[in-house]
């Protein structure tokens, strides 16, 4: 089989030749496609630093072979954003300082946004926590993290009623 | 990591013949197939990436009650299936207590009953490890003893299945359904992992080439929803392996036990099936000296590995506790930290 894949990237379409049959999501998205913003902790699946939205579904991106994303859509920190217009999760963990360093911030978001996706936490603090237990932060900045993501969601679901209205 | 031929089949007779070959592995959602690459501790030379197999997706309910979950099916998505929840909630309990989110939306089925032992010598290359290289020995032996079997170990390997989700699948009398190059056949999930005697190598009963295409649940095992836990002693709250673990499932009429399905994980290189214990509880009235009776069943064959005899005792409390649990009745919803120990058993003292 050709190691020639097509997949989507933060919404723009994208056809890959790799030279090796080894590389992972997120080698491919660091590596070969620039896109340096999914970060490489462990590469194990331990710390959820490369998680990424997969067919809208939050993944460890070290744990998944590029080669099986033919036909894919994926999106990365980098896609989350509307111009200058964050998203309500990014926007929530500026508000409530939900990062020291910052290394875990991307994974910590895009779990996020998969997290309020599934809409199995609701608003629940703990329910967010066990959550969001796929995703370390050294600088142990959860408490901040738990609240971002609490408030993000409460700010997506009102944007959804706005809309609906 | 050794280099690989990467073939993605369209068809399961295309599947089990590319998988067949010498040196060929299935690839599913890659959580541990891809870990174990990286450590070298797996050296395929053709990944067969079953993943488009749309006929393995699939949540089928049975005539009669039961379930046929295909083995492409993401422990997530079969963990929030409101109708499969409801009727086998510990299975639910138990998925929700493995990995993470992001783990679980990933990992299949059929990767979830073949990933392989977390023994950590398994997984260091430079130990001698009779399961990852046969004949070289076991460096588990004499270790410090924290993840050892206590029930089913051989001399040649002390290493214990990792799976929560095939724990309570045991307890119900889950069957494995297989397509191989001789055609279909079907394995009790209690037959379908191997204890290691001297062959630790094989984890499991599959030949070259067979592939997990379905796990079925029996109706009867639905009978036992209103009174199903699984509990999970982990070293932190969450995202961690078990040490121990207990699926309990019981049947209850009038205040009294009909039947009980008690199964552990972290003990064995199987999820292990604990009839003596099931045969206590029939016909008992639920209490915590017959739960207590119950967990002496269990581990009356277990014995220590190495030093430390500690998880023996530790198995043992976490079958009475799950027994309580499960009596106290099944939650509407599953707990925020699923299958945790720490939760109070309703109705009993906090502290004793
Ligand atoms: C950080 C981390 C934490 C984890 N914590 C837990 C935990 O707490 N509890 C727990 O139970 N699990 C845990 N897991 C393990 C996880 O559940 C497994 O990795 C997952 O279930 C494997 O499924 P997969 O589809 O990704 O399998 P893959 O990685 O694709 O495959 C695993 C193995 O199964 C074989 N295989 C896959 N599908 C089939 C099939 N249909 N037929 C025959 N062979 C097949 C493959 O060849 C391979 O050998 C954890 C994993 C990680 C990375
Ligand atoms: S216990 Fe088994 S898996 Fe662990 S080192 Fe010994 S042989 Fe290997
Ligand atoms: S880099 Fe993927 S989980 Fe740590
Ligand atoms: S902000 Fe530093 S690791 Fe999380």
């Amino acid at each position: 089989m050709s190691l020639s894949i097509s997949l989507t990237v933060n919404g723009a379409a994208r056809a890959v030749t790799l030279d090796d049959p080894r590389v992972t999501l997120l080698d491919l998205l660091r590596e070969r496609l620039d896109l340096t913003g999914t970060k490489k902790g462990c590469d194990r699946g331990q710390c959820g630093a490369c998680t990424v939205l997969l067919d809208g579904r939050r993944i460890n991106a070290c744990l998944t072979l590029a080669l099986a994303c033919d036909d894919a859509d994926v999106v990365t920190i980098e896609g989350l954003a509307d111009g200058d217009v964050l998203h309500p999760v990014q926007a929530a963990f500026l508000a409530h300082d939900a990062l020291q360093c910052g290394f875990c911030t991307p994974g910590q978001i895009m779990s996020a946004v998969g997290l309020v996706a599934e809409g199995q936490a609701g608003d629940d603090p703990e329910r967010v926590r066990e959550g969001m237990s796929g995703n370390l932060c050294r600088c142990g900045a959860y408490d901040g993290i738990t609240a971002a993501v609490l408030d993000a969601q409460r700010r997506i679901a009102e944007q959804g009623k706005a809309r609906a209205a | 990591m050794n280099s690989f031929e990467y073939v993605r089949p369209a068809t399961i007779a295309e599947a089990v013949a590319a998988g067949a070959a010498p040196g060929a592995a299935f690839l599913a959602g890659g959580t541990n197939l891809l870990d174990l690459l990286k450590g070298d501790l797996m050296r395929p030379t053709r990944l067969v990436d079953v993943t488009r197999l749309a006929e393995l997706g699939r949540i089928e309910r049975l005539p009669g009650g039961g379930v046929r979950i295909g083995a492409l099916v993401r422990n997530a998505d079969l963990a929030h299936d409101q109708p499969f929840a409801s009727d086998f909630p510990a299975v639910a309990e138990a998925l929700l207590s493995g990995a993470s989110a992001q783990v679980r939306n990933a990992a299949t089925v059929g990767g979830n009953l073949l990933q392989r032992t977390r023994c950590v010598w398994f997984y260091d290359v430079a130990s001698a490890c009779n399961r990852r290289a046969p004949g070289t020995g076991c460096d588990a032996r004499g270790g410090e003893g924290r993840g050892d079997a206590v029930l089913g170990w051989s001399e040649a390997c002390i290493a214990t299945h990792p799976s929560d989700f095939c724990v309570p699948l045991v307890a119900l009398d889950a069957v494995v359904e297989i397509a191989g190059p001789a055609g279909r056949r079907e394995v009790p999930l209690d037959l379908f992992h191997r204890l290691p005697g001297d062959a630790p190598e094989r984890d499991s009963v599959l030949a070259p080439g067979e592939l997990v295409v379905a796990v079925r649940l029996p109706p009867e095992a639905a009978a036992f929803a209103a009174h199903a836990r699984y509990l999970k002693l982990r070293e932190r709250t969450s995202f961690a392996f078990a040490v121990v673990s207990a699926a309990a499932a019981l049947r209850m009429e009038a205040g009294g036990i009909v039947a009980a399905r008690i199964a552990l994980g972290g003990v064995a290189a199987k999820p292990w099936r604990a009839r003596a214990a099931e045969d206590v509880l029939a016909g008992a009235r639920p209490d915590g000296t017959v739960f207590r009776r119950a967990a002496e069943a269990a581990l009356a064959d277990a014995r220590p590995s190495g030093p430390d005899a500690t998880r023996i005792e530790l198995a043992r409390r976490i079958v009475a506790r799950a027994l309580a649990l499960a009596a106290a009745g099944t939650p509407a919803r599953v707990p925020a930290l699923p299958a945790s120990p720490f939760a109070p058993i309703p109705g009993a003292a906090a502290h004793v």
